[in-house]
């Protein structure tokens, strides 16, 4: 019996790859999307403004305060209720980007936070603008604080995508719970599934301990 | 819209409401508290020197922390059955949860033991203490203060990742938002009611969170 399912498994292991490839997308795009918005929202943050300070707190106290699994059913059943129709897929991008960048905008606030007050003023005297500040000054240094945890929140991404098969996406983890109804091996359909992810995932967490290793230095 | 917002559906379904949350409770505390066991027993494997303990609790942390915790939900749910066991959805969460924040509480620990300086250790020695000692007067009370933080933040992970186990029909705060859903069609009311209790719990755990964290920073500036 098991030799059979395995057979089959072996027989549907394409589909596991168009999992695996809608996976490898959604979590592409979203470290993408979460990175550029997490570092936006991160420079405001540890900014002076207050107002847009407190509205960030409060975005992020949400994020981190709910279930990712709660806040993709808020993007998936509530925006359609204000008349924001959104198919599974894009659903599931906005739901990570929301997810995703809230968590990467406190590393980067941390990180700037945690460069010395002086750095800042040593720009100021050398003329240098706001922005010039940021990029030639403060976030190059602030870089060593952040590289570390961000790798580590990008393979907490890439294992939340696994999440977006509530909503019908059809990445890896949606494609093993489809199989295991028609091939009722889960231990088998699932260690696949598993080991999928550990292939993106393992690479990544090697690389965030070698990091924090050499930062740590 | 906000403006059809209908209080009365909440009143109307929260005493299950109350149900999901006081399950969410008890899966939490049941689950963590297992994962406690489950962490210190992996971390000791981890840290041993023999090898046989070692490689099994270093493969076991690595999977555990490189694959989705959903995924290792599904692989109790669904592959335990196929083993001839049948244990009921609820028990089936727990465990998922228990081995997976296990893997993070045998790091924590691990990172906990490991600050203690090694200057430490080798005074403990010099004062003549033995091993059992040196782990009791020396290397507990310092590692247990750095690890109360993070396990807190682990507890408020492992609240919110009990959640998933709605996906596995356990009548949960989550599922009982989406019961709501199926049965009203009100999933404003119900998914931003279900946040909202979530938030609560995220409130209180941070707060204690941060309390350990200043009384040990105050404590170690003595």
């Amino acid at each position: 019996m098991m030799a059979f399912y395995f057979s089959r498994l072996v027989e549907i292991f394409p589909f596991f790859l168009k999992g695996l490839w809608m996976t490898s997308q959604i979590a592409f795009i979203s470290l993408f999307t979460c990175t550029l918005l997490g570092f936006v929202l991160g420079i405001l943050r540890s900014g002076k403004n207050k107002i847009l300070k407190w509205i960030i707190g409060v975005y992020v106290s949400f994020v981190r305060g709910t279930p990712f699994v709660v806040q993709i059913f808020i993007v998936f059943f509530i925006l359609p209720e204000w008349g924001i129709q959104l198919k599974a897929f894009p659903a599931a991008l906005l739901a990570m980007a929301i997810m995703g960048s809230a968590f990467i905008c406190e590393i980067v606030a941390g990180g700037i936070n945690a460069i010395s007050k002086g750095q800042w003023e040593a720009g100021t005297a050398s003329g240098l603008t706001l922005i010039q500040q940021l990029r030639l000054v403060i976030v190059p240094q602030a870089m060593k604080v952040i590289l570390p945890p961000l790798v580590g929140q990008y393979v907490l991404l890439i294992k939340d995508t696994s999440v977006v098969s509530v909503i019908g996406v059809m990445e890896l983890t949606r494609v093993g719970w489809v199989t295991v109804v028609r091939i009722p091996e889960g231990l088998m359909v699932f260690s696949l599934v598993g080991a999928l992810y550990f292939v993106i995932s393992y690479p990544l967490i090697l690389l965030s301990n070698y990091l924090e290793r050499r930062m740590a230095i | 819209m906000l403006a059809d917002f209908n209080l009365r559906i909440i009143f109307e379904y929260l005493p299950l409401f109350l149900t999901g949350l006081r399950s969410t409770f008890f899966i939490s505390a049941v689950s963590i508290f297992l994962a406690l066991i489950a962490g210190t027993i992996a971390c000791a494997c981890r840290i041993s020197s023999i090898k046989l303990l070692k490689y099994p609790a270093i493969a076991y942390i690595e999977i555990i922390r490189s694959t989705p915790l959903l995924v290792q939900i599904y692989f109790l749910y669904f592959g335990l059955p196929t083993l001839g066991i049948r244990v009921p959805e609820i028990q089936t969460g727990i465990i998922a949860l228990m081995l997976n924040s296990g893997a993070y509480i045998a790091e924590i620990i691990r990172a906990g033991i490991t600050s203690v300086d090694d200057g430490q250790i080798e005074a403990g020695v010099a004062s003549g203490l033995n091993y059992f000692q040196r782990m009791r007067f020396i290397i507990l009370p310092q590692a247990l203060g750095a690890t109360v933080p993070p396990l807190l933040g682990q507890s408020i992970v492992l609240v919110k990742d009990s959640a998933l186990l709605s996906l596995i029909s356990v009548m949960e705060l989550t599922r009982v938002g989406q019961t709501m859903t199926s049965e009203r069609f009100m999933p404003t009311e119900a998914f931003l009611t279900v946040a909202f209790f979530y938030m609560c719990i995220y409130f209180c755990l941070k707060a204690l969170a941060d309390w350990s964290q200043r009384k040990l920073i105050y404590r170690e500036a003595y």
